[in-house]
């Protein structure tokens, strides 16, 4: 007889309410609320939840609830309107703290305990920035090649060789220039890094050494380059105050990065892609710097370099400190004037001792570098070129001795805030350029939540009334499979926490149009047994049977197409493949196992004369 | 059981079908060579502004609004009501942020009721990167796909579903070229679930004809096949007409923003039937299918002799 095994109805039950219990918390929703955290991460205290709602009540703004959960205080409101109101009140109210734009869950506390959650929405449906930054390598690689070359010049005049090292595109030349010298060069070549590629070549006059960075140096340096850059991206995003920010590397040279909440591109862009950093170098004072600006010769050992008002400064080659040594910088107001106080770490501090220490009373320079890369059509191909500027922004005179901690005077204030903001989130590693930006309103945002919402019941409803004119009592056995197939998907998005976006609405529309296809399938299969004059029984038992292998074969080449779906990739594509996917399996089970169970329950435990599966006549003979 | 069922011959039209989906076919490619894709932004590469009015947008003003402002051709149209406004500005070259923050100056000067909806910046790279992954991925799909019936089924269906597969996509590639809907992201995905949908038809139509195959030993195969199509037939309009009630859902309900998407895969839901049922079976028939063809691999086999 048709009659599942206790293990199985067991089965089903457990699938239907474990899927039950994880699609829970989405029932509840969520409000549009307000986390705020203190800038340097400590944690936040209750006196400033209480000057949060003072601050509230003093200007009018209702909120609903707020309360300190996991080091962050959150805020809950009624509407976006007073949200968007409370943002700006509360910046100005709490200037050590960053306040993000943010949806609360209204997740139970019980649930909130087994640490349930629903599904996160992607940035078209809550609104927010996406931008996709390209690195550039190329650079990264050069600027490892110049290191080199550096070094094998230093090792090179140690040794007393004589020779004519040059960088020439991705090579190291190095004529040697006393063919005496030619293998003790070799020798100190080799001794830098084994793993450098060295050949030997003739020069013309010189024989001489080809020095190349190997593959695998080239590998390791572009990883280290998207890697140092993600997580200066990270710090960065921490320091514009972005809840449940997103900073990714996609694919071999970008880095994806998404803001959510944030409603004003321009401001984080700024933050994001700005690649400033700071020199401290001695001020070359021997020479005249406007002799060597109008002759075009500059002293060997010295740099020119502009300050903001375009008059030329005589630097020292050699860089005390650079931004990479700085620990920490924040922007206050010194004796009135905007200053960036910085704090260097022991390498720096013990270097900016020694330089202090043998130059009292001589003028010393803080030079901001900022670079630029631009895309530029040459010769129809796409090239990124950097434009790198230097400003000198301030000379002062050392006037006693300092390590660790000093102050730099010279910007304004916008300035000296995005200085101090940069400098603590650290330099980027290699320049990077914005290759894609997406932006969503908060209003668009809602408005796709709701007619994805209205798209996904409508169809359902229309479906769901088709089916059961059609099928009758079957009819209704595959709607309630498909209620649960829609349960299973959105329980497995809420568990894997992938986030919800709306061509992932998209895709569980279709699914619940195709989903009912295995059940067609099986009914038809056995109306086609009745008609053959088979048994009920024998029907059903048939029908499921034979169908098997064509909803397999079916479903599998459809994920076949949802896979490929999902290694191709980029943002939309990936959404709509992710619940695709998962509909096609969630649909496998619900559509074959769980309406057999209920199938089987309805007629497993007697013997009908007939079923309610719809008309026959298509197969009448 | 054999030959009582046959309600409608399916392919004593195969002529007219053949040459009907052969002149679409022509005229598709010919749309997409001359013609071409409108291609959305996701391609080509450059800024899309979605904003919003209070009151009715004035399109002209606009426009005129942005090329004194020293925008190239901007592309201003309504956006599924007449207070949402689409701008398109050509790829630049250059930094997307800092047009857009001039773009956006423009308008709030001209009218101070506009409220950004969206931003879609796209690099040329990013541009050129999914053309060609997005070709690529089609391909793979149809490799992935042939290699899988190959093993179920035997080469001449995967032949069959191949042509039929290609069929498809070609048709709805051919109809956004020429209408010029506009083709994006969302529309390359919904071809490549076209592609999935008209393969679920196709074998569920094969796994049929197979089985008839078998059992059928003695009919030629045009009658195993037409017999199986009327078979199948009351599967195939019901799953395609919930399949096109939740499209419509969407294309009706679900905004502009997946109209695109809901729009190719009606098309595509539709042309993919169709497919399954003409362009599939004939294609095994001009392959000159045989029982050897048919016969199930060897280890069912000896399970099927008495």
């Amino acid at each position: 007889m048709n009659r599942y095994p206790l293990w199985k109805n067991i089965l089903v039950l457990l699938v239907v309410s474990l899927g039950i219990i994880f699609a829970l918390p989405n029932i509840y929703g969520d409000d549009p609320a307000l986390q705020i955290t203190t800038e340097d991460g400590s944690p936040i205290s209750v006196s400033t939840l209480d000057s949060v709602q003072d601050a509230l009540e003093e200007n009018e703004i209702n909120f609903l609830a707020s309360a300190i959960e996991s080091d962050a205080i959150i805020v809950r409101f009624q509407n976006v309107e007073s949200q968007l109101s409370a943002v700006r009140v509360l910046s100005e109210y709490l200037p050590y703290h960053v306040v993000a734009l943010t949806l609360a869950p209204r997740t139970p506390a019980l649930l909130k305990y087994f640490g349930l959650q629903p599904m996160s929405l992607g940035l078209d449906l809550r609104g927010g920035v996406h931008f996709l930054y390209q690195v550039d390598l190329d650079t990264a690689i050069n600027q490892y090649l110049t290191n080199f070359e550096a070094d094998l010049r230093t090792d090179l005049r140690e040794a007393g060789i004589r020779n004519r090292i040059r960088i020439n595109q991705d090579q190291i030349e190095i004529p040697i220039i006393e063919d005496s010298q030619y293998d003790l060069a070799g020798e100190v070549i080799r001794r830098l890094d084994p793993s450098l590629v060295v050949t030997t070549e003739d020069f013309g006059e010189d024989r001489g050494y080809l020095v190349s960075l190997s593959n695998t140096q080239i590998t390791q340096r572009q990883n280290f380059a998207i890697q140092q850059n993600t997580i200066t991206l990270r710090n960065r995003v921490n320091e514009l105050g972005v809840a449940e920010p997103i900073v990714q590397r996609q694919g071999l040279n970008r880095i994806v990065v998404q803001l959510p909440g944030v409603q004003d591109p321009s401001q984080a862009e700024r933050i994001l892609g700005a690649t400033a950093t700071l020199e401290f170098r001695l001020v070359d004072f021997e020479n005249d710097a406007f002799a060597a600006d109008s002759s075009g010769r500059v002293p060997l050992n010295s740099i020119l370099r502009l300050r903001e008002d375009g008059s030329p400064v005589l630097l020292r080659r050699d860089v005390i400190v650079s931004g990479d040594q700085l620990t920490d910088a924040s922007f206050a107001y010194s004796q009135g004037v905007p200053a960036v106080s910085v704090r260097l770490n022991n390498q720096g501090a013990t270097r900016m001792l020694e330089t202090t220490q043998a130059n009292l009373n001589r003028p010393m320079a803080v030079l901001y570098i900022e670079e630029k890369p631009e895309i530029v059509n040459q010769d129809g191909e796409e090239i990124i070129i950097n434009t790198r500027e230097e400003t000198v922004i301030n000379t002062a005179t050392i006037r006693g001795v300092f390590s660790s901690n000093f102050q730099i005077t010279g910007v304004t204030p916008f300035e000296g805030q995005d200085l101090a903001l940069l400098l603590r989130a650290g330099a980027l590693a290699t320049p990077i350029i914005k290759v894609e930006e997406r932006t969503i309103g908060p209003s668009l945002g809602q408005d796709n939540i709701d007619k994805g919402k209205a798209a996904v019941i409508i169809g359902l409803l229309l479906v769901v009334f088709f089916m059961s004119i059609y099928y009758r009592v079957f009819g209704v056995v595959a709607n309630i499979a498909l209620l649960l197939n829609l349960v299973l998907i959105i329980a497995l998005l809420s568990l894997l926490q992938a986030s919800l976006t709306l061509p992932g609405i998209a895709g569980i529309v279709l699914t619940v149009g195709m989903a009912v296809d295995a059940n067609v399938l099986i009914f038809e299969r056995i109306k086609e047994e009745i008609a053959n004059k088979n048994s009920p029984q024998a029907s059903i038992r048939a029908g499921y049977e034979k169908a098997f292998s064509t909803i397999a074969d079916a479903n599998i080449t459809t994920l076949i197409a949802a896979l490929v779906l999902f290694s191709f990739g980029t943002g939309p594509i990936k959404g709509f493949a992710v619940t695709l996917a998962l509909g096609i399996i969630t649909s496998m089970f619900t559509a074959i196992i769980g309406t057999r169970a209920l199938v089987n329950l309805i007629y497993g435990y007697r013997s009908p004369k007939s079923l309610s599966i719809g008309s026959l006549r298509r197969y009448a003979k | 059981m054999q030959n009582n069922q046959i309600k409608i011959n399916f392919l004593s039209i195969r002529k007219l079908t053949s040459i009907v989906s052969l002149a679409l076919i022509t005229i598709s490619i010919f749309s997409i060579f001359f013609k071409g894709l409108n291609l959305g932004i996701d391609f080509t590469g450059g800024l899309l502004l979605e904003v919003s009015y209070d009151q009715q947008a004035d399109l002209a003003e606009i426009r005129s609004a942005l090329i004194n402002g020293g925008f190239e051709t901007p592309l201003v149209q309504s956006f599924g009501t007449a207070s949402d406004v689409l701008i398109r500005l050509s790829p630049q070259a250059q930094d997307g942020g800092v047009v857009r923050d001039q773009a956006l100056e423009l308008l709030s000067s001209q009218d101070s009721s506009v409220q950004l909806r969206r931003i879609e910046f796209v690099g040329p790279q990013v541009g050129e990167d999914l053309t060609e992954q997005g070709g690529i991925s089609m391909l793979i799909a149809l490799i992935l796909i042939f290699i899988y019936v190959m093993l179920r089924f035997r080469w001449k269906f995967a032949a069959g579903t191949i042509s039929a597969l290609f069929h498809d996509c070609i048709i709805v590639l051919g109809a956004f070229s020429l209408f010029g809907l506009s083709f994006d992201l969302t529309v390359l995905a919904a071809i490549l679930a076209t592609i999935g949908y008209s393969l679920n038809d196709t074998i569920v139509v094969f796994d049929r004809i197979r089985e008839n195959f078998r059992v059928m030993r003695r009919e030629t195969p045009i009658n195993i096949i037409n017999f199986s199509l009327n078979q199948i037939i009351g599967r195939t309009i019901i799953t395609s007409l919930t399949t096109m009630i939740v499209l419509f859902a969407l294309f009706i309900l679900g905004g502009e923003s997946v109209s695109g998407f809901a729009r190719a895969l009606i098309i595509g839901v539709f042309v993919g039937t169709y497919s399954s049922i003409y362009i599939a079976s004939t294609s095994i028939l001009a392959l000159n299918i045989t029982v050897e063809d048919l016969l199930p691999p060897k280890r069912e086999e000896e399970e099927d002799t008495p």
